[in-house]
């Protein structure tokens, strides 16, 4: 089981980045030790800013950094800063294209035992409808390790959200990383799972499983959000029976929203979302959480199975 | 008449003719301001046309950024564009002088818009400065309506915290806002107060509308050290239109044919 967390891979990518850039900076909200990011601050502490418990005035001033010819990383749990310090993203960092990437770590449920306040199930929505701003949910750290050489090279604004714990192994080292190219981890004739972040080792489970009982199931791990990889959205949607999005967010405005939004408008299909519920949720692990919300391994195969009995059953009544 | 005032009176021609023939824009405010930007553009910042991406250059930023008609015409006036191209589009369709701080405009640092920012996103650029070791200095006008944003606070203390001696703030402080003075509507009074709390040097100018006191005080900003500098330039809304100010109404009023008439022959008047 992989212990190492995708935010100390993120702090590993920029100290390596660092030996050579020294324009690269990390801003944190005094979040340096959730985030992960200690080893960096003590290592290029001219490179580094402590702004304390300010996430609005963390946003702005790495936007007033990259205008200067710095590549910011604003580094924050994702509650905050995907709410708290929303307007900062809008305005400084999307509006003018500033060469800023917004880090939301503990994302979706991370703290799940904390409440409603440090929850980010919402962030995939408000972060997609700003003009010009990207939106990653990376799953695994190999993954996690690639997008970040890749926003290294690039001067636009992004929101790249990762999870407090470490995800299990999804790829290896010589993984094949594109960016706003999804992954096809596996490939379904009857469904494909459609997942992104922490939740794709969950999809990946949930197909195991359905191969097992003689369903033929593949897993797409969109970890690009915006721009969402439509291409391989629908190249997928002509083929399978259904599609099954999967995702540590809101029902709203999220993974299944905006995979939803592709397939209606160019080749309808049914989209089953898998999302967390719209109101107060239960506490506990992540784990405890996914499980409770049938959005682990198991619950996620399930609701693919019932999913494909309700398209076999419509595919009856249309045949009457 | 000395030749910054007579810089302000022309920017103040300019500004009444924008807001006049878009019918937009933020007259009241653009005129408490404009001697503010005079001075600014006109003889203590490093900038100009040819040095707009010199990485030496200094920053502005016009944090109210409401009167973005007057940085406009300013910089039309400091040769970044001719500013009769702005005079004539802007808020119209299409145009790139829209109705708040646009960087499709040549000097335009970064899009602002909404209050409140301008501290912080300096405190960015000073930062930037000092890590670099480069002497240019950042400049952000605030409005006193303005200083009720909350988000002002977290980067005054940012600035004081990190000394940033680089950075100068203005606060353009003429007691009016939409709806009344700044008094009635939300008393943000002492702002020198504030600042000092915050770690900044403070100076007061008494007419913020006197080019020459403005000079003064921002040159002895320049050779602070230590500290970051806000100058807190007493002014007065609509200034140099006598029907204008010291009204609230001015905030963003449009002048009838009369009214432009009158204008304009009050400043002709100064101007000769």
């Amino acid at each position: 089981m992989n212990k190492v967390t995708n935010r100390q891979v993120i702090c590993d990518t920029l100290l390596k980045a660092a030996e050579t850039d020294r324009d690269i900076v990390v801003l944190c909200s005094d979040s340096r030790g959730s985030a992960s990011i200690t080893p960096f601050a003590r290592q290029y502490p001219e490179q580094f800013v402590e702004l304390g418990i300010a996430e609005q005035n963390l946003v702005s001033v790495a936007a007033g950094m990259a205008s200067c010819g710095k590549t910011a990383f604003a580094v924050s749990p994702a509650s905050f800063l995907s709410t708290r310090s929303y307007e900062q993203a809008k305005i400084d960092v999307a509006y003018s294209m500033t060469n800023v990437t917004l880090v939301g770590i503990s994302g979706g449920i991370s703290y799940g035992a904390l409440g409603m306040s440090h929850h980010s199930c919402q962030d995939i929505a408000a972060f997609s409808a700003l003009p010009d701003m990207r939106v990653y949910l990376p799953s695994d750290r190999f993954q996690i390790g690639r997008l970040i050489q890749e926003l290294l090279k690039d001067q636009k604004p992004a929101y790249v959200r990762v999870s407090r714990s470490a995800t299990e192994d999804v790829y290896g080292e010589d993984m094949e990383f594109e960016l706003n190219k999804a992954i096809v981890i596996s490939e379904g004739a009857d469904v494909m799972l459609i997942a992104c972040g922490e939740m794709v080792p969950y999809a990946v489970k949930a197909a195991e499983l359905l191969q097992r009982e003689g369903i033929s199931a593949g897993v797409i791990d969109m970890y690009c959000l915006k721009p969402l990889d439509e291409e391989t959205i629908l190249r997928y949607a002509r083929q399978v029976k259904c599609l099954v999005t999967v995702e540590e967010h809101s029902y709203f405005g999220g993974l299944g929203s905006l995979t939803a939004q592709v397939t209606a408008g160019k080749y309808p299909i049914r989209v089953t979302q898998i999302a967390l519920p719209d109101g107060h949720l239960i506490s506990g692990t992540n784990h405890e959480v996914f499980h409770y919300y049938h959005m682990d391994g198991p619950g996620i195969a399930n609701t693919v199975k019932i999913t494909l009995a309700e398209v076999r059953a419509d595919a009856v009544c249309v045949g009457n | 008449m000395d030749v910054l005032t007579k810089k302000s009176c022309r920017l103040r021609r300019d500004i009444i003719e924008m807001v006049y023939r878009s019918g937009a824009g933020h007259v009241g405010g653009d005129l408490s301001v404009a001697d503010i930007l005079t001075v600014l553009y006109f003889k203590i910042m490093n900038v100009s046309p040819e040095k707009q991406n010199n990485p030496e250059r200094d920053r502005f930023l016009l944090s109210k950024g409401h009167c973005a008609d007057a940085l406009y015409c300013a910089l039309g006036e400091k040769g970044f564009y001719d500013v009769n191209e702005a005079i004539k589009t802007f808020c119209q369709f299409g145009s790139r002088f829209i109705g708040h701080p646009n960087m499709e405009v040549p000097g335009i640092e970064l899009n602002f818009g909404s209050l409140g920012h301008g501290i912080s996103v300096g405190v960015g650029m000073a930062l930037a400065a000092k890590m670099d070791r480069r002497n240019y200095r950042t400049y952000v006008v605030l409005g006193d309506g303005e200083m009720a944003e909350g988000s002002n606070y977290e980067g005054m203390m940012a600035a004081g915290h990190y000394k940033l001696d680089n950075l100068c703030a203005t606060v353009d402080l003429n007691r009016l806002q939409i709806s009344g003075t700044t008094e009635q509507v939300m008393n943000s009074a002492s702002l020198a107060d504030k600042f000092r709390d915050f770690n900044w040097n403070v100076i007061e100018v008494k007419d913020g509308n006197n080019c020459e006191m403005l000079v003064r005080a921002y040159e002895k900003a320049a050779g602070y050290k230590g500290k970051p500098t806000v100058v807190i330039a007493h002014t007065v809304k609509g200034k140099g239109i006598s029907f204008m100010e010291n009204q609230s109404s001015w905030h963003h009023g449009v002048m009838t044919e009369e009214q432009y008439q009158q204008a304009v022959k009050e400043l002709e008047e100064v101007l000769r």
